[in-house]
């Protein structure tokens, strides 16, 4: 509808918004009054050159900083599981923390599952379940050079793990051992006669984590109705191992660990998951704040073509200036460094004119006029 | 200069015109000269030499004169802190002289803690007889280019870690693959000792060692040899810094207190002496070594004195020494104190108070501040006789002249003698500094400056009083209130900075905020009130409608419609210009499946045709700040000097109207009638019986658990959810039953202040109180207050309030109360410096960051970070609350 010319003068999303609301009806001339208007606002809402962008970004996402909670809070409903969100979210994403508190997934699955065919059973299936999830109490006896497990029947049965499966997933991680079922134990016998009882208790340490089924790193599986479908949430976050399963549908399962898509998307991914974990956050406190602001902070931490915090050691270490690095922390670190392979500090932003008295580079202080005045006979 | 010992900071300048002698004196103000940029590296001992103008002898400072002693460390050569003294170096006069090095010969090397780790690698690293890097030659060159590859793709950060891993590989090699001599275990001893195979390498052997690296191979370690040998970081000569830098203070009983630097050089030189002396009496080696571990020691402590395996060098008192270290770094330090951070002149600062009757772009200044704070004016022909009337007011009649200063820069006081000399003297190229005046610029801010908002141009209007006044409309920008404030002010002092200041910092240009694109200042408390009350319902005479009017400062009532009863729509529709349409909808709106539009009985439906207010209620949804189009489209549409007037007009006109109809808020108005009051009961007591019959069940382990919670955490969560559905519900029925016309309400319908939750909370019931999403839990063993059984899993014993505010509160109750109370403060105060600490680490990181010419994003090194700023380009102070309002534009082209 939308001429390709005044598509290229405007945005896709305006572009959108325009083909949604000019009214079918409308003259050819009406549309192209229409059209002319838009591109002039359009234009006229240009951001300036020179402007400050950073600032203002830094600003409008710092002052609202002041006002949100610290506490971390359930997400949506009573039921659900919690989510550290608020400033220490916030925090937390900036940082580029790799080990963030609640990693979280949403897995969307493909149709006969997303209707909610055999959800629970999946969502079980999902769910990392270790050997002392099954275990009521687990014993080591001496004189029989055994571990004894007793297992807990009746959450064996709730959990679908058979006594063979449970076999089979103890046979590899622990060697040297022979494994067997009586009467709801787990007996494990030692195979070598001469083994310390040293390697009996380090067996017995280590079978207690043994990973019966399910996906590493997934504590907690929930499945849930989302609209029309079931999607299943879980906390912890392994989106390498979930992807590769038939029943997911990989175009929309994500994760709130930034490093995680980063890994398995790429950057542009990891960008774009934090905008939005940051936006989440910001819109959950009630505040409003531009996207565009944090696309932009989103846009500084992915530039290098790697996630980096925003801290001394990350973005903060690239700066081209010395005394802009020094001026933020370790001063002495980053004067010292700089002396060693004779770094030049072009002055080319702006806390190194402030230093130095001179104007700074942004805004009106960019345009670089010398005026000749004349000269006094 | 930073680090006085370490570097240089060679500047180079860049002179675009040569200065031209002969010059007027007043054009000696332009600047032109430019640090272009500032090159860093170590110095040499030979550089120090040079550099220096003074060679130190003696630890004495001054002789029985009180003279700086020749030689001393406060040598005269080095600069002046005496008045009257002059410096023997430049000529200078203090405060005209920056001062100048020194130096001292050190009677043995010196091993540099900056720079041990360096060195310490370098050892490790390098050949103990050829002083060849242990890399065979062939493998060099690829480990260099390898380096630079690094650099090239992802930055000098980068590099710095090749070259420890490249340290880390060759610190291993025992044979040097150049001269093939058996390599030694090289160790450190914190801080600065050298050990090879339990013996140590004394300074003199380390130099040694490092001068025979080569050039060539110091490019492996990250050094370029043009600027650093490693052997510069063994000192042999140490440059004394200049007495400007360490100035002493005169006590008032006449006694010197020397600074924490001179302390500490005295001791390098006391010491440096003593090794001389037994050096050359030929003192037995033992005697020798110790007092080179002490020189050592001081001179540690002289560049660092919190290295943590030495103990720091004190003062007499035990305090200690700030050495050049501790003058650097962290918050108080140089560079963030005194380089990023600088000090002000013409400045006030003083309470603030509220003053509607103002305009919002000017501030109240007391006359007492105006007759402090001046105002640069050049004399010319023209305005001569103007500026001589300030200097015959002179200094303490208002508004007169504080100073005269003379086209040489000499500045001098008027007072009553020295008016009439001041009057004969003046002609143009003088400045007058006249007292501030009505219509100045000035800048005025509040801390925390959290955004460009805390800094605003404002026009002074000198008034009586002793506090700054500002529309209390500006609040919010400033997130100023009047319980005490106190906000600064600032007089830009040249024709520039006032022009910078008006163009881009007034308070009309700062309307819209750039988070998020709608108005950052509108109509709060009492004014929302008075305009809600006014819109709502109110008749009035027209003569009524005149009066307010007119006190709200118009005088053209032509749009008043002619007749003798006025409604409140109609009265705010005066305000309105005649070609303005707008539809909104209020804060009542129930955002019904089908809207009635204008005949929707809440008259929530805010219709503006023609400049005419058709239906609706003025609300905070609408004239609030950062809420609703209403002001954001005034400003698109009439631009920011009328938007600006228009939110005064309303303000008062808000103001008047409250002024007159009487607004109050009273105890009453949270009663209840009885059938109100018996259903709260009712509900309350349902709830505590739902809680009761969960705790039943998990007893009886009846309840079904949630997934991956387990029985206790269930129960507190259906408890949870129990409690705050009677909360709510006991709300929704002091809505429903509550006076719709007491003010209370009023302040909540209208927005102005407070909410129905408050409401509800003082007339039924205050509710759970909570701490981090849970109940409060125990206190003591097993309950939380002595007074409840233990295992008590009632609401009562877990912080339910189920009194209201009005009832009172029972001591229990009352205590949950301060238990929440106490934990939000602490949140609070918690919260404050996180969150202080991610909005500098944001604005280091962003803010060289800057649209360029091509409209891409870049910062200051010239990478690109967004090919167009957010993806369309459009400036969100431009935007409407962040997009083009296409709606509208369709809109208004019919």
């Amino acid at each position: 509808m939308i001429p390709k010319e005044y598509q290229d003068k405007l945005s896709k999303s305006i572009v959108d918004e325009l083909e949604a609301n000019i009214p079918s009806n409308s003259s050819d001339a009406k549309i192209k009054k229409i059209l002319d208007a838009t591109v002039a606002e359009y234009q006229d809402a240009q951001v300036e050159a020179g402007e400050s962008v950073g600032v203002i970004s830094a600003e409008s996402i710092g002052e609202p900083g002041t006002q949100m909670t610290l506490n971390t809070f359930h997400f949506a409903g009573v039921a659900e599981m919690n989510v550290t969100m608020g400033l220490p979210r916030i925090i937390e994403i900036l940082d580029g923390r790799k080990n963030i508190s609640t990693p979280m997934m949403e897995i969307f699955l493909k149709k006969p599952w997303s209707t909610g065919k055999d959800i629970k059973q999946l969502a079980r299936l999902i769910k990392e379940t270790r050997v002392k999830e099954i275990a009521t109490e687990i014993a080591i006896n001496i004189v029989e050079r055994t571990i004894e497990i007793k297992l807990d029947s009746e959450q064996m049965k709730a959990l679908s793990i058979t006594e063979a499966i449970l076999l089979k997933a103890v046979q590899k991680p622990v060697k040297g051992y022979n494994n067997k079922i009586k009467d709801d134990v787990l007996i494990m016998k030692m195979k070598g006669k001469d083994d310390s009882l040293n390697d009996l208790y380090k067996a017995k340490e280590k079978v207690k984590e043994v990973q019966i089924r399910g996906v590493k790193g997934i504590t907690q599986v929930l499945p849930v109705k989302r609209g029309e479908e079931y999607i299943i949430i879980t906390a912890g976050s392994n989106l390498k191992d979930i992807l590769k399963m038939e029943e997911v549908d990989e175009t929309r399962t994500t994760s709130n660990d930034i490093f995680e898509i980063e890994a398995t998307f790429g950057v542009e991914a990891a960008r774009q998951s934090i905008i939005n974990e940051v936006y989440k956050v910001i819109e959950s406190q009630g505040l409003n704040v531009d996207i565009r602001h944090i696309m932009l902070v989103a846009d500084t931490m992915c530039a290098s073509g790697k996630v980096k915090g925003i801290t001394r050691y990350g973005v903060v270490s690239e700066k081209a200036s010395v005394l802009a690095r020094a001026s933020f922390e370790t001063p002495i670190k980053h004067i010292i460094n700089a002396a060693l392979i004779g770094e030049v500090d072009k002055l080319n932003s702006v806390v190194e004119n402030v230093m130095l008295n001179q104007p700074i580079p942004i805004g009106t202080g960019l345009p670089e006029l010398i005026i000749k005045t004349r000269k006094k006979e | 200069m930073v680090e006085e010992e370490v570097k240089t900071e060679e500047v180079e300048v860049a002179e675009p015109e040569k200065k031209e002698e002969g010059r007027a004196e007043q054009e000696d103000n332009f600047v032109s000269k430019m640090v272009n940029s500032v090159v860093f590296s170590v110095l040499s001992a030979k550089t120090i030499k040079k550099m220096a103008s003074a060679k130190i002898v003696t630890p004495e400072l001054y002789d029985k004169e009180g003279y700086p002693v020749d030689g001393g460390l406060m040598d005269i050569r080095l600069g002046v802190i005496d008045p009257g003294l002059k410096c023997k170096t430049c000529g200078c006069k203090l405060k005209e002289c920056l001062g100048h090095f020194g130096y001292i010969e050190l009677a043995r090397p010196i091993v540099h803690v900056k720079f041990v780790t360096l060195v310490y690698n370098i050892l490790q690293s390098t050949c103990r007889d050829c002083g060849r890097i242990l890399i065979p030659d062939s493998k060099i060159e690829s480990a260099k280019n390898e380096l630079n590859r690094i650099e090239f793709e992802t930055g000098i950060e980068e590099r710095r870690k090749g070259v420890k891993d490249i340290i880390a590989k060759v610190k291993s090699v025992n044979k040097c693959p150049h001269c093939k001599a058996k390599q030694y275990k090289v160790s450190l001893e914190k801080p600065t000792t050298f050990m090879e195979n339990d013996k140590r390498i004394n300074p003199i052997e380390v130099r040694a060692r490092l001068e025979k690296v080569t050039d060539e191979d110091l490019e492996v370690f990250g050094m370029n040899a043009k600027f650093v040998r490693p052997e510069w970081m063994i000192l042999t000569v140490m440059a004394i810094p200049p007495v400007t830098m360490r100035p002493s203070i005169t006590l008032e009983s006449g006694e010197r207190s020397e600074d924490d630097l001179t302390h500490k050089l005295g001791d390098i030189v006391r010491i440096n002496q003593r090794l001389f002396e037994n050096i050359n009496a030929g003192a037995p080696e033992i005697i020798i070594e110790d007092l080179w571990d002490l020189l050592q020691y001081h001179i540690t402590t002289f560049f660092d004195n919190a290295i943590a395996q030495l103990p720091p060098a004190r003062h007499r008192s035990g305090q200690p020494l700030k050495t050049l270290t501790e003058r650097i770094k962290s918050k108080e330090g140089r560079i963030r104190h005194n380089l990023a951070g600088k000090r002000t002149n013409f400045s006030a600062r003083t309470v603030i108070s509220p003053d509607p009757m103002i305009k919002l772009n000017e501030v109240g200044v007391p006359k007492e501040v105006a007759m402090k704070l001046t105002v640069p004016e050049r004399v010319n022909d023209w305005n001569m006789a103007y500026l001589k009337e300030f200097i015959k007011k002179g200094p303490g009649v208002y508004p007169g002249a504080n100073y005269v200063i003379r086209p040489d820069g000499k500045k001098k006081k008027i007072t009553e003698e020295t008016k009439e000399a001041a009057l004969e003297e003046i002609q143009p190229g003088y400045i007058i500094e006249r007292h501030l005046m009505d219509g100045d610029i000035a800048i005025f801010n509040r801390q925390p400056s959290l955004h460009r908002m805390s800094m605003m141009c404002h026009r002074v209007i000198v008034l009586p009083g002793k506090t700054l006044r500002l529309n209390p409309a500006v609040c919010h920008p400033y997130n100023a209130d009047f319980d005490g404030d106190e906000m600064n002010l600032h007089i830009p002092q040249t024709e520039e900075s006032r022009a910078e200041a008006e163009i881009l910092m007034e308070v009309q240009t700062q309307l819209i905020s750039p988070r998020y694109g709608l108005s950052v200042i509108g109509c709060v408390q009492d004014t929302i009130s008075g305009l809600y009350l006014l819109t709502k319902d109110l008749e009035i005479t027209r003569e009524e409608a005149i009066d307010l009017l007119s006190s709200t400062g118009l005088q053209e009532f032509s749009k008043l419609p002619r007749k003798s009863k006025i409604s409140g729509k109609e009265v705010f529709s005066v305000l309105l210009p005649d070609d303005f349409n707008f539809t909104g909808r209020a804060k009542n709106c129930l955002k019904c499946q089908t809207c009635k539009k204008e005949d929707c009985e809440h008259n929530a439906y805010v219709k503006i045709d023609k400049g005419i207010l058709v239906s609706g209620i003025m609300d905070r949804n609408n004239l609030g700040e950062g809420s609703g189009l209403l002001l954001r489209n005034m400003h698109k549409r009439y631009g920011k000097e009328f938007t600006l007037d228009f939110l005064g007009k309303l303000f008062r006109l808000g103001i008047n109207v409250l002024l007159r109809t009487g607004f109050t808020v009273s105890i009453s108005d949270t009663d209840l009638p009885e059938t109100a009051k018996q259903k709260i009961k009712e509900t309350l007591a349902q709830a505590e019986k739902d809680v009761d019959e969960l705790i039943d069940m998990f007893s009886n382990n009846k309840l079904d658990t949630f997934p991956g919670k387990t029985l206790k955490e269930t129960l507190e969560l259906r408890i949870l959810e129990v409690l705050n559905k009677a909360r709510n519900q006991t709300g929704a029925l002091v809505a429903q039953f509550s006076d719709k016309d007491t003010h209370t309400m009023i302040m909540a319908d209208s927005g102005a202040r407070g909410n129905l939750l408050n409401l509800a909370q003082m007339a039924a019931c205050v509710g759970q109180q909570a701490m981090r999403g849970k109940r409060i839990e125990k206190g003591y063993d097993g309950r939380t207050l002595s007074s409840f059984k233990k295992g008590d899993l009632s609401p009562d014993a877990h912080g339910f309030i189920k009194n209201g505010f009005k009832t009172g509160l029972t001591p229990a109750e009352f205590f949950f109360g301060a238990i929440t109370g106490r934990d939000s403060l602490m949140d609070t105060a918690l919260r404050t410096p996180k969150s202080g600490y991610l909005y500098r680490r944001l604005a280091n990181a962003m803010q060289d960051l800057k649209v360029e010419y091509d409209g891409t994003v870049r910062d200051a090194g010239n990478k690109i970070v967004q090919f167009s700023y957010g993806d369309d380009g459009i400036d969100v102070s431009k935007s409407e609350n962040g997009i083009l309002n296409v709606k509208r534009i369709i809109k208004s082209l019919g």
